[in-house]
C-alpha cells in the first residue's frame, strides 16, 4: 500500500539546515495497523506528513498504493489527499461553525457529491462512529472524544487507503483513549490501512506492528501482538 | 459558472461570513455608505441640473436681452453721454444682416428698467404694476401661459391698435374678486380702458419678470406712452446650433454703426445673455454631477478596501479552517473561488441596500422639494447606466479586492496552517 525508499527531508533554518529525515525506507501492506514511535524530534510526524501529501520529500521516493507520489502541486495534492487518505489529529481539527454532520459531509463536498448523498453517507459514518443522535450538534456541544470520533466520521466517509492519525489521543484521558483505540482497531479489522503517530507505548501496543524513529533513522520495526482496547 | 450556481457554494459563503455577524455588517456599511452617497450626491446634482432646466424652460436658452444706454466714448462727431435708443428699423437691420437669429421681439416698457408703473382700476380697486408693448413674436421666445379662456396679444391686435391687454396673476388677485372671470372685462390703464383677454400664469423666465406684469400690443403701447418708433429693448433668440455669445458680439457690432457708437465704447449698449448665463449653469451642474460622483466612486472604493481588509482579517483567523479544508481535499483554487465569492457577494449586497436606501432618500427628497418651485431642485434621479455602471465596478473592484485576501488564503502551506493554533 505505502512503499517509501531511501526518504530525506531537511528543514532550512536560517543558514543552518536541519536534516530531520535522514533516508527512511518504510512499506507498509494492505490492512496494517502500524505505530510510529519516536521522541519529539525523531521526525515522526515529518515522516506523517509527507505520507499525507501535507509535505514534501527533499529525496526519495513515495508510491501509494502503486501510484507514485511525485511533482505534487498544491491542486494535485489535495485530490490525493481527497481520494486516498483519511485525517485524524490531536487537535481535532473540526470546523467550529459546522454541524457533525457537516464537517463528516465537508471530504465529499470537495469530492463534488450530490448534498443527498453527501447527507446520507455522512449519517451512515456518524452512525458507524455511534453519534447519529449528535449529527446536527456543533463540535463545542461535543466531548473530546465524541468530537474525535466525528473526526474519524470524516477521515472515512470518502473511503480513502489510508488513515493516518497524529496523535489521536493526545488531547484524551485515557478512557476516552481507550474507546477511540477501539474504534481505531475496529475500522483496522474491517480492513483499513491505519497509521499511528503516538509516542504513547500503551498506544502503540494496541497496534499491530510498531516502527520506531529516533533522529530522523527506523532504528526498530517490529510486528506486536495487538492488545485489544477495552 | 458552475460554481456561481452551487447552492452549496453559497452555503459555504453564508456560513463562513455569518461567523462574525457585527463585523460583516460593519464591513457591509462602508460599501453601503459609499454607493448611498453616490446615488444620493448624483441624484441631487441632476436634480439641481434639472432645477436650473425648469427655471429656463420658459425661455429659449438660447437667447439674449440688448437695451441702449448712454455712450461714453466720443465718436463720429458726437459727445459723450448720448443716450442710445434703438428703432424698430434696427430689428429689421438686424435680421438682415446676421442670420443666426432666429427671432427678435422689440419690446417696449414702462415701470421696469424707468417710467412709471402703469396704475390700473377696477371699479374701487387699484394698482400699479409693470406694463409691456409687446409683439405676438415674443411667445416665441419667453413662452407665455395664459390661463385657460384666454389668449395672448394677436396680429390683429397689433395692426388695429386694439385696446387689449394680458394681466398677470397678482393682478387678478389684487383687482378682482376671487371668483369673477376677468377675461371679456374692462380694466383702465392710466385712465383709459382696455379689455382683458387673457391671464398670464406666472411662471419666471428670466430677471425682469414678475406675476404683476401686464401686456399691451406694441402699437398700443406707442400711442399711450407716445413711443414713436423707438423700442427700449430687444429679446432676441438665436438657432439653437448658433454660439450665443458670438451672436451677441455680431448685434453690438451692427447696433453700434446703425447709431454711431465707437467699436470699443463698452458702456453704450447693455444687454443680459441668458444663453450664456444657461451654458455657464448648465456647466456648473455638470460640475457638480462629476464632483458627486468622484466622491460616490472614491467612497465606493474606500468602502470595498475595507472589505478587502476585513477578509485579510478574516483569513488570518481562519489559517487553521483553511488547513483543515485542504487538507481533506479542498484544492487552492477552491479556497480561493470562496473568498471572492464572499468579497464580491458582500460588496453587491451592499451595493444593492445602498443603491435602495439612495433611491429612498431621493424620493424623499423629491416629495419635500416638490412644492418649492423657487428652489432650483426638480425631480432629482441617477439614470439606470450609471448605477449599472457603478453595481459593475464594485464587482470588479470587490472581484480585484477579493484576490489579495484569496492569494494570502492559499499561499500558507496547510501543513503550517494545520499547526497554527
Amino acid at each position: 500500500m505505502i512503499n517509501i525508499t531511501n526518504l530525506h527531508k531537511s528543514y532550512q533554518m536560517g543558514k543552518n539546515s536541519l536534516h530531520v529525515l535522514k533516508g527512511i525506507d518504510f512499506k507498509v501492506g494492505e490492512g496494517e495497523l502500524v505505530a510510529i514511535m519516536g521522541s519529539s524530534g525523531s521526525g515522526k510526524s515529518t515522516l506523517l506528513n509527507i505520507i499525507g501529501m501535507l509535505d514534501v520529500a527533499n529525496e526519495g521516493t513515495y508510491t501509494l498504493d502503486n501510484v507514485p507520489i511525485e511533482n505534487l502541486d498544491e491542486t494535485k495534492a489535495a485530490k490525493y489527499r481527497n481520494k486516498f487518505l483519511g485525517f485524524i489529529f490531536q487537535s481535532f481539527n473540526l470546523i467550529n461553525y459546522k454541524t457533525a454532520l457537516e464537517n463528516v459531509a465537508l471530504p465529499l463536498y470537495y469530492q463534488g457529491k450530490k448534498r443527498d448523498v453527501r447527507q446520507e453517507k455522512s449519517l451512515e459514518y456518524l452512525e458507524k462512529v455511534g453519534l447519529k443522535k449528535w449529527a446536527t450538534h456543533l463540535p463545542s456541544e461535543l466531548s473530546g472524544g465524541q468530537k474525535q470520533r466525528v473526526a474519524i466520521a470524516r477521515a472515512l466517509v470518502s473511503q480513502p487507503k489510508v488513515l493516518l492519525a497524529d496523535e489521536p489521543t493526545g488531547a484524551l484521558d485515557s478512557t476516552t483513549s481507550n474507546e477511540v483505540m477501539k474504534l481505531i482497531q475496529e475500522i483496522n479489522n474491517e480492513g483499513k490501512t491505519i497509521l499511528v503517530v503516538t509516542h504513547e507505548e500503551e498506544i502503540a501496543l494496541m497496534c499491530k506492528r510498531v516502527v520506531r524513529l529516533k533522529d530522523g533513522v527506523i532504528v526498530e520495526d517490529t510486528l506486536v501482538n495487538q492488545k485489544k482496547a477495552i | 459558472m458552475k460554481i456561481l450556481f452551487d447552492k452549496d457554494t453559497w452555503q459555504e459563503i453564508f456560513s463562513s461570513i455569518g461567523q462574525n455577524k457585527v463585523r460583516t455588517i460593519i464591513t457591509v456599511i462602508g460599501v453601503l455608505w459609499g454607493i448611498f452617497l453616490y446615488i444620493v450626491l448624483s441624484g441631487a446634482a441632476k436634480g439641481v441640473d434639472n432645477g436650473f432646466e425648469r427655471q429656463f424652460e420658459r425661455i429659449s436658452s438660447n437667447s439674449l436681452f440688448i437695451w441702449g444706454e448712454a455712450t461714453s466714448v466720443p465718436y463720429d462727431g458726437f459727445k459723450t453721454g448720448r443716450s442710445i435708443n434703438f428703432k424698430l428699423s434696427d430689428v429689421i437691420a438686424l435680421k438682415n444682416r446676421i442670420p443666426e437669429i432666429q427671432h427678435i421681439a422689440p419690446r417696449n416698457s414702462s415701470g421696469v428698467f424707468g417710467g412709471s408703473k402703469a396704475q390700473l382700476v377696477n371699479g374701487q380697486k387699484k394698482g400699479s404694476y409693470n406694463i409691456y408693448g409687446d409683439f405676438p413674436i415674443l411667445t416665441t421666445i419667453t413662452t407665455k401661459n395664459i390661463f385657460k379662456g384666454g389668449r395672448f396679444i394677436n396680429e390683429s391686435d397689433i395692426q388695429n391698435k386694439r385696446k387689449v391687454c394680458v394681466i398677470g396673476e397678482r393682478t387678478l388677485q389684487e383687482l378682482f374678486e376671487e371668483d369673477e372671470t376677468p377675461i371679456g372685462k374692462f380694466i383702465r390703464i392710466n385712465g383709459i380702458y382696455f379689455k382683458i383677454i387673457g391671464v398670464n400664469k406666472f411662471i419666471t423666465s428670466g430677471p425682469i419678470d414678475t406675476d404683476g406684469d401686464i401686456f399691451i400690443p406694441f402699437t398700443t403701447y406707442e400711442r399711450l406712452y407716445n413711443t414713436g418708433e423707438y423700442v427700449d429693448f430687444l429679446l432676441v433668440s438665436a438657432y439653437p446650433e448658433a454660439d450665443i455669445v458670438k451672436v451677441e458680439a455680431d448685434i453690438r457690432e451692427v447696433l453700434k454703426k446703425l447709431h454711431h457708437v465707437s467699436p470699443n465704447d463698452k458702456r453704450a449698449l447693455g444687454g443680459f445673455n441668458i444663453g450664456k448665463m444657461f451654458k455657464q449653469i448648465t456647466q456648473f451642474a455638470s460640475g457638480i454631477t462629476f464632483l458627486s460622483m468622484v466622491i460616490g466612486l472614491a467612497t465606493i472604493i474606500g468602502g470595498i478596501i475595507g472589505i478587502g481588509n476585513i477578509l485579510l482579517i478574516s483569513v488570518k483567523e481562519r489559517t487553521k479552517e483553511i488547513g483543515i479544508r485542504r487538507a481533506i481535499g479542498a484544492t487552492p483554487k477552491e479556497i480561493q473561488t470562496q473568498i471572492m465569492l464572499e468579497s464580491v457577494f458582500l460588496t453587491v449586497i451592499a451595493g444593492i441596500i445602498g443603491i435602495i436606501l439612495g433611491a429612498l432618500v431621493l424620493s424623499g427628497i423629491n416629495i419635500v422639494t416638490k412644492n418649492m418651485t423657487d428652489l432650483p431642485f426638480t425631480n432629482p434621479t441617477v439614470p439606470i447606466p450609471y448605477i449599472l455602471g457603478a453595481l459593475f465596478l464594485m464587482v470588479v473592484l470587490g472581484t480585484l479586492i477579493g484576490l489579495i485576501p484569496a492569494h494570502r488564503a492559499v499561499s500558507i502551506k496547510p501543513i503550517d496552517a494545520l499547526r497554527e493554533e
